[in-house]
């Protein structure tokens, strides 16, 4: 924990001469919003190609049961989908607020 | 991985399912927004819902469509649509994050809070479907299961 305080510390002296605390927080704000957002959108998309992966090929070996899957499938999706919303709930409000 | 979705789509009627639930919700997400926030609040939660409704029938529409054209179309358009998406909501927040009515708070709370409220809701109703399909007959034949 100390190491990654050192290290936001670190980043903040970086800034040159001329920025105010306020100036600096709020490009502290806009990095950081910019990787919860990228980071929150990575591992959705990694478990969404995962799941549609695995569904099509549960449709392909048992077509009969398509419905179901391709049911349990979307609800997969929407769920998966909820963490990149939280990412990107987070992203606007470090960002605007 | 040429196969066809065919018949009536889940996925299309499990996000309709979920527009229809979430009118369910607006007494509750107005009522609560406005005693917290006041009129601008339930105007900021109105465009949260419905970004999340949108969303929900975007993404059943496309899975939809493309499922009859073969289902690795159905999975490229899952993918990508995610991408898409995402992209779009970020544009309709975009539109309106410097409007005078929006309080960026209660519109990401809904956002987050109303979009796993309806999937846990919708998921129940599927769970009890699937596991009694024998349930609540009805004369159409239910769009979960598969057509014999």
């Amino acid at each position: 924990m100390s190491a990654l305080t050192n290290a936001a510390v670190e980043v903040l002296q970086q800034f040159p001469e001329g920025i105010d605390g306020d100036e600096a927080k709020s490009i502290s704000a806009a990095s950081g919003a910019g990787m919860a957002y990228g980071l929150a959108a990575i591992g959705p998309g990694i478990g969404i190609g995962y799941l549609v992966g695995q569904a099509v090929q549960a449709m392909a070996r048992q077509p009969e049961s398509a419905g179901q899957v391709q049911t349990t499938m979307f609800l997969g999706i929407a769920f998966t989908e909820a963490l990149a919303l939280i990412g990107f709930v987070v992203f606007i409000l470090l960002k605007f607020v | 991985m040429v196969v066809r979705v065919e018949g009536p789509s889940p996925a299309m009627a499990v996000a309709v399912d979920l527009a229809k639930r979430s009118v369910w919700l607006l007494p509750v997400v107005i009522f609560v927004s406005a005693a917290i926030w006041g009129i601008d609040g339930v105007a900021s939660t109105l465009y949260a819902l419905a970004i999340v409704v949108v969303n929900f029938l975007l993404a059943g529409w496309m899975l939809a469509v493309t499922g009859r054209i073969s289902a690795a179309v159905m999975g490229a358009a899952a993918l990508f649509g995610f991408l898409l998406r995402l992209g779009l909501i970020f544009i309709a927040v975009l539109l309106v994050k410097d409007a005078a009515w929006l309080e960026l708070v209660p519109f990401g709370i809904t956002l987050v809070a109303t979009h796993l409220v309806l999937l846990f809701w919708e998921m129940r109703h599927i769970s009890s479907s699937l596991a009694f399909p024998g349930l609540k007959p009805g004369d159409e034949p239910n769009p979960y299961l598969p057509q014999k």
